[in-house]
């Protein structure tokens, strides 16, 4: 935090220095974005998280169309949570990191993934704003969004439903962030709850996790 | 912009789901078009981005439109319909085609091949050329069949954006093509415009996979990346029409996150190539 110059953005460094409040509430799903630099993001806040970490998570990593298994075999190996490619229709479980399959949109519904091949949104497919719209509408305020380093604006859009349902707002620092695009346009869209340091995040996400809550 | 999508309200959330299940219920009932069993997280989004096309705010507005403008209907049903695909969309599926099920088919004097819900074809001509390459397109009758009349005269016309072609010669190289792709097609100034060749073999034909019934037996039956659009009930329902209209030893080719194995039909199905969601019907 002793790290910030750029003092014409003042909402960033509100957001930055905001008090912890107390979070009084279960939270039922994680969903992440990010894009370019993601891979080793992703690998920082995912390898914080224990085996035991009590809420889903469902990331949306842009990736190439062809790309197959690659990317979740990377994942497990620095993951203690198990990192799978979303199917169509499973059920969302604790312990899981899921991902959304290369070329499809990955949707929630209460309980479930849902797979779509609709057109891009903005470029993308899968498309971060799809999945936090739809975790929004589904979730509302059980609800976590992250968004990670990235050099394009999806997510700006999803983040902005997720507030609106009333779900909390966690975006990346941009200056810890390897392309500041992505954090920044979300940072735009809405008045988002934390913008944390890459390192800060994992943690972050325990503490407000962490009581594991049988369901 | 919508008052429905930004409240917070979670009695909100029921009452789109109610306003959404009017909509399906009456489309079903004035039009015959049934979606009451879509995935719900898909259909909605489809149907928000109508109503705010049609310059509406609530889904009871497009339930209003729809049912006295069948106009309105149509794009919707477009809306609900249309399957963004692409030539040899998935080249290992087409590369595990070429090597697992072509010489299954050469065994037989006379192929029977439906592909359920083609949308505007790519596919169709990317199985015709395939077929074409093996030797067998001769002996084999495509059945092209979706739920959308008008993708369906798109899909006859065989013509396609030439920008896509690009993405479409990449995929076809990659999923095992022995030709030279622009030689399937004439490029006039936007367009890329198939042989019509590719199509003596085929039959498009409009099918409903919620409410028709099976038409013949197939040799092989295609039905890629519509059943992810479908809720588990329709789902398997629809798997059973498959089984159904399938010859013994008959070929069932999904889209790359859709499978058999959970559903009641499972067990009738041997894997040909999991990672490609090729089954083979064996009992």
């Amino acid at each position: 935090m002793t790290r910030w110059k750029d003092s014409t953005d003042a909402v960033m460094a509100e957001r930055r220095a905001a008090p912890r409040t107390t979070v009084e509430r279960d939270f039922r799903l994680i969903v992440i974005g990010c894009s370019l630099g993601g891979m080793n993001a992703l690998v920082e806040v995912i390898g914080e998280l224990p085996a035991s970490f009590p809420v889903p998570i469902a990331v949306v990593q842009h990736r190439y169309r062809t790309s197959n298994e690659g990317l979740p075999s990377y994942f497990r190996r620095h993951a203690k949570l198990n990192v799978v490619d979303a199917d169509d229709k499973q059920w969302i479980k604790a312990g899981n990191v899921y991902l959304a399959p290369a070329n499809y949109h990955l949707l929630v519904e209460d309980g479930e993934f849902s797979l779509s091949v609709d057109e891009a949104v903005a470029y993308s497919r899968p498309s971060i704003d799809v999945l936090f719209e739809s975790a929004a509408d589904a979730y509302h305020d059980a609800l976590i969004a992250v968004v990670l380093t990235g050099a394009n604006a999806d997510g700006a859009r999803g983040v902005d439903r997720v507030k609106k349902k009333g779900g909390l707002v966690i975006v990346q620092d941009p200056e810890t962030a390897e392309a500041p695009e992505m954090p920044k346009a979300a940072i735009a869209s809405t008045s988002v709850d934390r913008i944390l340091p890459l390192d800060r995040i994992g943690p972050f996400l325990i503490e407000m996790c962490g009581r594991p809550t049988p369901r | 912009m919508s008052l429905s999508l930004e409240d917070t309200d979670p009695g909100i959330r029921e009452l789109e789901k109610l306003e959404v299940r009017l909509l399906t219920e009456g489309v079903f009932e004035h039009y015959g078009f049934d979606f009451r069993d879509y995935s719900y997280p898909s259909l909605r989004r489809r149907i928000w981005k109508r109503v705010f096309a049609e310059g509406l705010v609530t889904v009871s507005a497009l339930t209003n439109k729809v049912l006295h403008e069948p106009q309105a209907m149509e794009r919707l049903l477009l809306d609900l319909s249309i399957n963004v695909t692409a030539m040899f969309r998935d080249p290992t599926f087409y590369a595990a085609f070429r090597h697992k099920v072509v010489p299954l088919l050469r065994t037989y004097p006379f192929i029977r091949i439906w592909h359920a819900g083609c949308s505007t074809g790519e596919e169709v001509y990317s199985m015709a050329i395939l077929l074409q390459e093996e030797g067998i397109y001769d002996r084999c009758r495509i059945y092209a069949t979706d739920i959308n009349e008008a993708v369906l005269q798109k899909a006859k016309s065989g013509i396609f954006p030439i920008n896509t072609m690009q993405e479409n010669t990449s995929n076809y190289i990659a999923g095992g093509g022995h030709g030279t792709f622009s030689d399937y097609y004439t490029a006039r100034y936007d367009y890329a415009i198939f042989r019509p060749q590719l199509r003596d073999n085929v039959v498009f034909a409009q099918h409903n996979l919620v409410t028709d019934a099976s038409f013949n037996h197939f040799n092989v039956i295609l039905c890629r990346n519509v059943l992810i659009y479908f809720n588990n009930a329709l789902q398997e329902r629809v798997q059973q029409l498959f089984l159904n209209s399938l010859e013994m030893f008959g070929i069932l080719g999904l889209g790359k996150k859709e499978t058999i194995r959970y559903t009641s039909v499972a067990e009738h199905f041997d894997v040909l190539d999991e990672e490609e969601r090729l089954y083979r019907r064996v009992r």
